[in-house]
């Protein structure tokens, strides 16, 4: 399953930062982020809970950029 | 200038800072308090950087932008309290640094805004009648077969066909072809299009998120997302390039004076360590990092504005690679509709002949039926048309005032009795179409030539295609060997393939791409029924797909007319992208190594390193906004 949420950082590093971030959280199976249009898609591991997968990777990329903002639907 | 909420409060940040480090220059105090003074306008300008670096080693990921300006500031900061020396230099380089990420993060906000300008082809409303008064919706509420209304300046919300009402319609945003469309009652209409003069009603044939301009939408918004091996080359690098820079700086700061000390002169630690904090205000990878994405973005957004859709950077890298073009030929360098290129009478004169043979088909929607008819444009006349028979495989028999008229191929003629005559004409002319033999009452009285019609632009396309440096031109075709090879003189193709079946095509394709000579291959097809072949090359090229779902789905690039010209006008974009690429990836790097090791050496202070970085960045971000200037290439 695959989808987009929308994020907010400041710079193209950061950005980068946070895709591999994501990347490595648990549940996920693949993450892209966007940078120029700000988004980032994440696909989930088979019969992952996309809520608390994305909560644990919305931390991770905290941790690497604390300036970092993904808005959860 | 619009700035948000952010921007603008670092805005106030460096103004504050500045004016009031340019104050306490000229204030007379020496000491501790001076300290003091001067470390207000440092924590105004620095401290959400110090934090940041701060949370960066408590994460343990300390290798950022944020953790080499703190160092070098702070060890700035330590040199002068030491000499009770010059502040002003870590005040200033935390400056330069905020002015560098405000202006990128303005420029990176402003192309944001100007390329997502550029693509919005969005209608934010469809409008239906209810009651006879117009109503505005959403045009995702509207449901295929409904009625809606386009008043002129509206776009087309849905795609599907006028019942009502003639305009002429700007297709510019979606094809990039400026010359207006007409359109009329019963023509099919795709959304996006901008109607121009009259009032459309149209029965609506898809959904909104199944129309055209949801499809386009959604492949230019992914786009970006399928990243190209340049920015994975840069994302690489940044990953290990500011360890290793660190790590040099460090060495940079502690290995000089140590070996000095082993040779018995003195050290000169404060020299050192301030070369090394110089070394690392310069290391910042921001330029490359920003620019790199930014060039793809823009050089992807301004080829949509030219009609020419790219499904990633990926494939706007390969393309411009690509070294051999493979078309399929109906339909990408023909019309793949048939048209009358030669009529020969025998008897009658060539008007009558067109007149009774356009009279036979006027109840036929046979592609050859229509194009007789498109040949005689008056038609629909007096002439008393009965007893219409039709068969397949053969042609069409009628009575047209009271004469009993066959058009069809040689199989009907020797039904009704006529004797096909052998034409010296179409001998001399090598015409490769299909012949249509026409008879009166039994009576041969001629036949009329139709053929598939080259582009009027295909033969400029291929001669701009070896202009910009294609090795090889291939054209496959079911089409008759004949037919094949007279196309492909004409067009000066370098090889042709004929007599295909769909299923060969794809063969054909996997030898061209497995001969070494070839290089990058792009495919070229109309999309109908091109799919697996379109997937297989190494870029697939789909042309005039809009509406074509399989072929949108299987191809790299899809061209939104049909004009075979936007081939090279594609692959010029892609080249131009890459060379902003390129010169970016060189230019930025080459700087940097190269203030490095003035830096290392001890030319450049850290005032030049601050300009270094945030002047880098300027320059490459504003070479990357040039890919989105694509029109006149």
């Amino acid at each position: 399953m695959k989808k987009t949420y929308k994020i907010d950082v400041d710079c193209a590093n950061c950005a980068n930062k946070m895709e591999n971030a994501a990347k490595k959280t648990e549940g996920v199976k693949d993450a892209v982020v966007n940078f120029m249009t700000l988004k980032m898609s994440v696909e989930f591991e088979e019969g992952a809970d996309t809520k608390a997968v994305m909560q644990e990777v919305l931390k991770n990329c905290k941790k690497v950029e604390s300036d970092c903002e993904i808005f959860l639907k | 200038m619009s700035m948000n909420r952010k921007q603008k409060k670092n805005l106030i940040r460096i103004i504050v800072s500045a004016s009031l480090m340019v104050g306490l220059i000229f204030v007379p105090v020496s000491g501790v308090l001076r300290f003091i003074l001067f470390l207000v306008p440092y924590i105004i300008i620095g401290y959400d950087i110090l934090i940041k670096a701060a949370k960066g080693i408590k994460n343990l990921q300390p290798f950022d932008e944020c953790f080499l300006m703190a160092i070098a500031t702070v060890g700035a900061m330590t040199v002068a309290v030491i000499n009770d020396g010059d502040y002003v230099e870590a005040i200033a380089v935390m400056l330069f640094y905020q002015i560098g990420e405000l202006f990128q993060s303005y420029a990176v906000g402003k192309s944001r805004r100007n390329i997502s300008e550029l693509m919005d082809i969005r209608p934010d409303h469809a409008n239906i009648e209810v009651d006879g008064e117009l109503e505005q919706v959403d045009p995702d509420e509207v449901e295929p077969g409904s009625v809606i209304v386009v008043q002129p300046g509206e776009k087309i919300p849905i795609d599907g066909i006028i019942i009502n009402g003639n305009s002429t319609l700007n297709t510019s945003a979606l094809t990039g072809e400026s010359l207006p469309r007409n359109v009329h009652e019963g023509d099919e209409v795709v959304s996006g299009c901008i109607n121009m003069s009259g009032v459309l009603r149209i029965k609506t044939t898809k959904e909104f998120g199944e129309s055209t301009v949801s499809k386009i939408l959604e492949l230019v918004e992914n786009a970006s997302s399928r990243k190209s091996k340049s920015e994975n080359f840069i994302s690489k690098f940044a990953r290990v390039y500011t360890p290793v820079v660190v790590l040099c700086a460090a060495a940079l700061a502690v290995l000089p004076p140590v070996i000095m000390m082993m040779l018995g002169n003195s050290a000169h630690w404060g020299t050192w360590i301030y070369r090394a904090l110089t070394f690392l205000v310069i290391s910042c990878p921001c330029a490359l990092v920003i620019s790199i994405p930014l060039s793809f973005f823009a050089g992807i957004g301004g080829a949509s504005r030219e009609g020419v859709l790219v499904k990633g950077s990926n494939c706007l890298e390969t393309l411009s690679k690509t070294k051999t073009v493979v078309f399929d030929k109906t339909g990408t360098l023909t019309k793949g509709v048939f048209e009358v290129t030669a009529v020969h009478p025998e008897i009658v004169d060539k008007n009558t002949l067109l007149h009774l043979a356009a009279h036979v088909e006027r109840y036929s929607a046979h592609p050859i039926a229509v194009s007789l008819k498109n040949a005689y444009l008056d038609e629909k006349d007096e002439c008393v048309i009965k007893d219409v028979e039709e068969t397949a495989g053969h042609g069409v028999k009628a009575n047209v005032n009271g004469n009993i008229i066959c058009v069809g191929n040689e199989k009907l003629m020797k039904l009704s009795g006529a004797k096909p005559v052998s034409c010296r004409h179409c001998e001399e002319s090598g015409h490769s179409g299909s012949v249509i033999h026409i008879s009166r009452n039994g009576e041969y009285i001629g036949h009329i030539v139709i053929s598939d019609v080259i582009k009027p632009n295909a033969e400029k396309a291929l001669a701009e295609l070896k202009r910009t440096g294609i090795k090889k031109t291939v054209m496959l075709t079911g089409d008759s060997e004949k037919a094949a090879c007279a196309a492909a003189k004409k067009l000066s193709i370098d090889e042709y393939y004929s007599e295909l079946l769909p299923g060969d095509k794809v063969d054909k394709l996997e030898e061209i791409l497995a001969d070494k000579n070839s290089g990058v291959t792009a495919f070229v097809g109309d999309g109908i029924n091109d799919a697996p072949v379109l997937s297989r090359a190494d870029v697939g090229i789909a042309m005039g797909a809009m509406g074509s779902d399989a072929a949108i789905e299987a191809a790299d690039i899809v061209l939104m007319d049909d004009d075979p010209l936007r081939i090279s006008k594609a692959i010029k974009i892609s080249r131009k992208c890459l060379r902003i690429v390129k010169e970016n990836i060189w230019f930025s790097i080459g700087v940097k190594v190269l203030c490095l090791i003035l830096g290392a050496a001890g030319f450049a202070n850290m005032w030049a390193a601050v300009f270094a970085d945030v002047g880098v960045m300027v320059i490459a971000v504003l070479n990357a906004i040039r890919a989105l200037f694509v029109k006149n290439i």
